[in-house]
């Protein structure tokens, strides 16, 4: 029975102790979110709808992983990714829509 | 069995037909309705003035510009295009001997379709061939030695009705297609196209500047800006534009860039040269 209880406070403080921890970026988290970034930004070159928005976050998360904080440095370029894939979801968009604009 | 084939056949014509009709390149129609829509939706401006961008728009606007234009902030410009205009090459040319009429009063002939390389040839790219060609370095694109040269040869072509040719060639059609395209798509994180602004909102704010029509938009070019404080040329206006919808710019002598000065220029055609122009 007293072990019981010990078993259950251990579990339950283990939970309290983790619950606020976020397990911190690494190089390699990293390594890997910036080449899913470049990729999309690869893409958004070659129909030529990049954003500045996608090349800003992509220095920035370059400058924070030169620094070793490799958690604003994946959040940025997880960033870069989402911006750079909207360009091309515009940029596709837009090769049907803009003749709608067009002065007939 | 026959009949089926052929009702399918008709089927696929009968659709496929308006897709055709859509895709057709048809530069005097797009002209017609483009010179239509601008005239018929600002009445009181005279066809000539549209050149004027933002001064055919806004009437207090137009009472600054006349005031500055007795001093002209393009003028150091014109008079270093003209030196460099003259001044020999290594090789002892020099950039008049590129152009037609040694450059003088031709700046209403470009941009213009080259059947050789299959491209559209802009005044900055004909300047920057014309250097490389004779052994020079070739000028940025953006301001300075380029806003120079071509604020010269503007100058000496004022007053001349542009004459913007698109030959009966399938990459004429093509370039002024794709010019055409580039115009209205919408791009950036602001989702922009060039036409929200110069055909949805000539005469109207946006922040503190009146926007131009399109009607005659690359006719002032290049222009002395105020927020620039100094000369742009075309490429740098485009990439301007760009970059405030947030757009990552193009490079100097882009296709696209080519292609969309050759598009608005045909339907400036018999519009005067007015360039180099002043702008807030």
């Amino acid at each position: 029975m007293r072990n019981r209880h010990l078993i259950l406070i251990a579990v339950a403080l283990s939970v309290i102790a983790f619950a606020g921890v976020a397990f911190a970026a690494s190089a390699d988290d990293f390594k890997v979110a910036l080449a899913k970034a470049e990729a999309a930004d690869k893409q958004a070159y070659a129909f030529k709808n990049q954003w500045t928005t996608t090349e800003d976050d992509l220095k920035k998360a370059k400058a924070a992983a030169a620094a070793g904080k490799f958690d604003d440095a994946v959040k940025l370029a997880q960033q870069a990714e989402a911006l750079a894939n909207a360009s091309i979801v515009q940029a596709k968009e837009q090769e049907k829509l803009w003749t709608e604009a067009v002065i007939r | 069995m026959l009949r089926r084939i052929i009702t399918a056949v008709a089927i696929v014509v009968g659709t496929a037909q308006p897709l055709l009709a859509d895709n057709a390149v048809n530069p005097q129609a797009d002209f017609k309705a483009f010179r239509k829509y601008f005239t018929e939706r600002f009445p009181k401006v005279p066809l000539n003035d549209f050149v004027n961008g933002p001064y055919s728009m806004d009437a207090g606007l137009r009472k600054q510009w006349i005031a500055i234009d007795a001093f002209p902030p393009y003028e150091f410009a014109v008079d270093k295009g003209k030196q460099m205009f003259a001044k020999p090459f290594k090789n002892g040319k020099t950039l008049a001997d590129c152009f037609a009429n040694k450059g003088i009063g031709i700046r209403q002939d470009y941009p213009k379709f080259d059947a050789k390389s299959g491209q559209v040839i802009t005044l900055e790219v004909a300047v920057n061939e014309c250097l490389e060609a004779n052994g020079e370095k070739p000028l940025n694109y953006n301001k300075d030695d380029m806003a120079a040269v071509t604020a010269y040869m503007a100058f000496t072509s004022r007053g001349k009705p542009f004459d913007i040719k698109i030959p009966n060639d399938p990459r004429a059609l093509t370039a002024y297609k794709k010019g055409e395209e580039y115009f209205y798509t919408r791009r950036g994180q602001l989702n922009f196209s060039c036409a929200s602004c110069h055909v949805q909102n000539p005469g109207n704010h946006i922040r503190t500047e009146v926007l131009a029509p399109a009607l005659g938009i690359t006719a002032a070019l290049p222009i002395y800006r105020s927020a620039w404080g100094g000369m742009g040329t075309t490429t740098r206006r485009l990439r301007s534009c760009n970059s405030q919808v947030r757009g990552l710019p193009l490079a100097g002598g882009d296709e696209l860039y080519r292609d969309v000065e050759y598009y608005l220029s045909y339907m400036a055609n018999g519009l005067p040269i007015s360039g180099p122009g002043a702008r807030p």
